[in-house]
């Protein structure tokens, strides 16, 4: 292919040094966190969790406000009434309005939820951080108490420890429950800090860092403390829907909350009872709302894992 | 091999024993006696009552007595009922409970990897949406409102199906499809992410290097791979199962264990709480060792036992 | 000699989030019966891409021909249906790959991976495939074949799996094969082994092999003609001894002193090559090599360098060579 343009012999010096660049760098590069948060709002369906699980959050603490009626108030006259103009939601068959007794039920789920989330991560990060830094002994034998804890059939302990700590025909504490549903599923999170600490402990960052002169305390808040945050965040988010469902479980079979204080799980099986009889609004909407929930926390810890997952970098 | 088979047999005995362990010993830190709920009885009566269920023994005896029993496979007499003992009953709603579990598992087993397979050749196109949509909703939707939507806009609309009870096959339709959607969504979201690995992986550019059609491929290479990981999770849904059958059970009125288990925790009434609580745990643990047992088959980068070089 | 293979102004990118990736920007060479190509150049030069390409095992989004014909036994293969290419993948050209560790599926017995082609392709009972299983095995020199026929990769080790991958892949007699840096990942004492094992199988099915390497030792050993790439364009071609004897392109000089050789003083600092390729998202307005030559004109920043033809197999693309140009002093001392 000849070109067809005239060449100056001038065009045939030596190019100064200045201008060849051989390390060119074309992108901008990219930084760690805003990354991953650019990962998640490009994710539609983890930012419409997002958005409900902020908007169930509010709605939990406004709602039981907004049509005035209380969330125990009963009223004889009006009992088993369909979704209307007043009560947007209908009735109970105690005369309560289901509209501020769903949002209140909201408040307890969440509660419950992110509370046993919160304490797996507690307890979960301090025996897993201890079972990484300590000797090999002592980490080996934590671990096989963690393993046969793991293996107790969770939901089996969870109700037995509610029938044992509950009077028959009532629920169960708060302070119950969430001792029993956190009994045996703080050993995931353990195990993933655990992992990570290990495998952090011996990694290139340690070296490198302790070789530049990094002591050991910056170590762990600059390169260890980041990378392991991702996949601990993924964790908690999705233990919460978990225990949600857990919580809800327990109340269909009884052991929930105690009334007149509700969780969406107890609204659900109270309205187990309005299904034959043509209420089935009393069990479906509670229905709806568990699902909801559990779907929101669910597609956002699933966007959050995809974020972090290097390998999916578009 | 053998060496950690024996080791995970181990695990699960001491892991039995721990739930009978604790079931006894909370059963037994029931603030009160079992008996002084009852409306109050005669004295003599109440003193046989305690002889007969050895209430009257130190604590520890009671334990040894009861651990003796159950390997016996006695689990001893229900407070509650006149006619059976908590074996009766076991042997009664076992087999039901067994139907509808079996059903769902194969229902699970079927459309989940599918499902999955379906996603992962169809990335990020509608076939991959749908399929994770209803993934989503199967493990975000509790068993029991999945259970109760169909009830209320299946059961009552088609003729042919049952809104609850026991006896035929149709009976058992419903509730083996509400149960089994929380392990087919498990399944197939496991099932989709461990295809879109393998088909990365360099061996699939191999087959296809071959000429072979696109089916063979996907069949004989990519789904082969990929069920692995799946079969590792057959432990946690068979637990899923167990647990989510409970509530099925109520909702449809189904006479099975489950329903035994929850009308003895409204009952309070221990020793059958106790006894299905020990049999669901030796169930469960068996399953999760079989399913440990069947990996190390399928695997044929793990062997039972060393063959010779 | 008729040729087997001839690629005309391929030109093949990739879409991606960030834009058009062009990772082959118009390349055309010829492979005729039974010769061996060597395809040399760094990672990420287009090498890959090309061998992928002309048996159309890229994924195709993101990848799309943006030009040109691959020319096979006189029919263009980029107007063929997916059909047409799956008679002819695994048949009349075949490819080995880099890893061994990898390109074998895990969980399938080896035999069965062997002549899985060679059913599909010539239709052969499970007794004849089974018996042309361990005749390839013993083909390529892998002991006790009857025996192995039936185990799994992980029982194998590199070397042997590589020799796997070669039995597969000629299992059909195929008038090309595509080995894509085919030893890199074995041991040096293997890789003369598997490349002993190439030539001679290469004689015996009379077959013409592209090979895909960065390693200039083995291009000196089992190539005949050698291509040199650089940022998804051919910068020199040639006969091997051209190409080591007077290499026309700075770029292929540097390649050549940047080999470690026996005869070097240990304490002299090991040559390479400043920077890296250019990013193809925005493809360099003229010579690719630009940035990093160092016997650079200002013509070479605007200009894409005409074709030199150097005699009738020998053709480089360097204003260099160009007549008007200056003899400009290398640093290298270019000729080797």
């Amino acid at each position: 292919m000849k070109a067809e343009y005239n060449l100056s012999p001038d065009l045939f010096n030596v190019a100064s040094r200045e201008d060849r660049n051989a390390e060119k760098i074309h992108r901008p590069s990219i930084k760690y966190w805003p990354d991953v948060w650019r990962r998640l709002k490009m994710n539609h369906l983890a930012m419409t969790g997002l958005i409900l699980i902020i908007f169930f959050s509010i709605m939990a603490f406004v709602g039981t406000e907004i049509n005035g009626f209380k969330y125990f108030e009963q009223n004889y006259d009006l009992i088993n009434v369909h979704p209307n103009g007043v009560h947007w939601f209908g009735t109970d068959e105690l005369g309560r309005d289901l509209f501020t007794r769903v949002w209140y039920g909201t408040r307890y789920s969440l509660f419950i939820g992110i509370m046993a989330a919160l304490i797996d991560f507690l307890i979960g990060v301090l025996y897993g951080g201890i079972a990484g830094i300590t000797t090999r002994r002592v980490d080996s034998v934590m671990m096989r108490i963690a393993e046969v804890i793991y293996s107790i059939p969770y939901l089996l302990v969870v109700i037995l420890i509610s029938v044992v700590f509950t009077q028959a025909g009532q629920g169960s504490s708060l302070f119950i429950l969430i001792f029993a549903m956190t009994l045996t599923s703080w050993v995931p999170m353990a195990i993933l800090v655990r992992g990570q600490v290990l495998q952090l402990k011996e990694s290139e960052y340690a070296l490198a860092s302790e070789s530049i002169g990094g002591t050991k305390n910056w170590i762990l808040r600059k390169h260890i403390i980041p990378n392991t945050l991702g996949p601990i965040l993924v964790n908690v988010t999705l233990s919460i829907p978990r225990a949600i469902f857990a919580e809800a479980t327990l109340s269909f079979i009884g052991l929930g909350i105690q009334a007149p204080k509700s969780s969406l799980g107890a609204l659900a099986n109270d309205g187990l009872a309005g299904l034959p009889v043509g209420n089935a609004y009393q069990i479906l909407i509670p229905a709806i709302f568990i699902s909801l929930v559990m779907f929101a926390f669910n597609v956002l810890g699933d966007g959050f894992r995809d974020a972090l997952d290097p390998r999916l970098r578009k | 091999m053998k060496k950690y088979l024996l080791k995970r047999i181990l695990m699960a005995v001491v892991t039995i024993w721990a739930v009978i362990t604790i079931t006894f010993i909370l059963m037994h830190s029931v603030p009160g006696n079992p008996f002084r709920t009852e409306s109050k009885m005669p004295k003599v009566v109440y003193e046989n009552l305690q002889k007969k269920y050895g209430l009257d023994k130190p604590l520890s005896e009671q334990y040894f007595i009861y651990l003796g029993k159950i390997v016996r496979g006695d689990f001893g007499d229900s407070m509650k009922s006149r006619v059976e003992t908590v074996n009766q009953m076991i042997t009664r709603g076992f087999p039901v409970s067994g139907v509808i579990g079996i059903e769902a598992l194969l229902i699970a087993l079927c459309f989940g990897p599918a499902l999955g397979a379906v996603a992962a050749l169809n990335q990020n196109r509608w076939p991959d949406y749908l399929s994770m949509i209803i993934a989503i909703l199967g493990i975000s939707v509790p068993s029991f409102i999945m259970g109760t939507v169909f009830i209320q806009f299946l059961a009552r609309n088609i003729g042919w199906l049952p809104i609850g009870g026991w006896g035929e096959f149709r009976h058992s339709v419903l509730p083996s499809f509400a149960l089994a959607f929380l392990p087919m969504a498990q399944i197939a979201r496991l099932m989709r992410s461990s295809m879109l690995e393998v088909l990365n992986q360099d061996y699939i550019k191999t087959a296809k290097s071959k000429g072979i059609t696109k089916a063979t491929v996907v069949l004989k290479h990519a789904v082969r791979n990929a069920i692995l990981p799946v079969v590792s999770i057959l432990g946690t849904v068979a637990s899923n199962l167990l647990v989510g059958s409970f509530v099925i059970e109520k909702i449809f009125g189904i006479p099975g264990l489950g329903m035994f288990f929850i009308m003895s925790i409204g009952n309070r009434d221990y020793p059958l709480i106790m006894g299905t609580t020990i049999f669901y745990a030796i169930i469960l643990v068996s399953l999760l060792l079989m399913v440990d047992i069947a990996y190390m088959l399928i695997d044929p980068r793990i062997k039972l036992v060393k063959e010779g070089r | 000699m008729e040729n087997v293979l001839e690629v005309k102004d391929l030109k093949i990118s990739f879409k991606t989030f960030f834009g058009e990736v062009e990772a082959v920007r118009g390349i055309s060479f010829k492979v005729g019966k039974e010769e061996t190509i060597a395809i040399v150049g760094e990672s990420g030069c287009g090498k890959s891409v090309t061998a992928s390409g002309i048996m159309q095992l890229l994924p195709m989004p993101p990848a799309f021909f943006k030009g040109g014909e691959i020319i096979f036994n006189g029919e263009n293969l980029l107007n063929k249906k997916e059909k047409e290419m799956q008679a002819i993948r695994g048949n009349k050209i075949s490819m080995v790959f880099q890893d061994p560790m990898t390109s074998l599926n895990p969980t399938m017995k080896i035999g069965k991976q062997i002549v899985e082609g060679l059913v599909k392709h010539h239709k052969m009972s499970a007794e004849d495939a089974h018996k042309k299983a361990i005749e390839m095995l013993e083909l390529v020199a892998v002991p006790q074949p009857g025996k192995r026929i039936n185990q799994y990769p992980h029982e194998f080790s590199g070397g042997m799996r590589q020799r796997v991958m070669i039995a597969l892949a000629m299992v059909c007699n195929p008038q090309l094969l595509i080995a894509d840096e085919p030893t890199t990942a074995l041991d040096v004492t293997v890789q003369a082994q598997i490349l002993e094992l190439m030539k001679k199988l290469q004689e015996q099915l009379e077959m013409s092999i592209i090979l895909i390497t960065h390693d200039l030792g083995i291009v000196a050993d089992m190539s005949d003609r050698v291509i040199v790439m650089y940022a998804g364009q051919i910068v020199e071609t040639g006969l091997t001894e051209e190409i080591f004897a007077s290499p026309k392109h700075p770029y292929t000089r540097k390649l050549l002193a940047s080999v470690p050789r026996l005869d070097m003083n240990k304490d002299e600092p090991l040559y390479s090559i400043d920077g890296t390729p250019p990013d193809l998202y925005i493809p360099p307005k003229g010579c690719s090599f630009y940035d990093r030559c160092t016997e650079a004109m200002k013509i070479c920043k605007d200009h894409v360098p005409d074709l030199n033809e150097h005699n009738d197999t020998h053709l480089s693309r360097c204003w260099l060579n160009h007549p008007m140009a200056q003899k400009v002093y290398s640093m290298d001392g270019g000729e080797k």
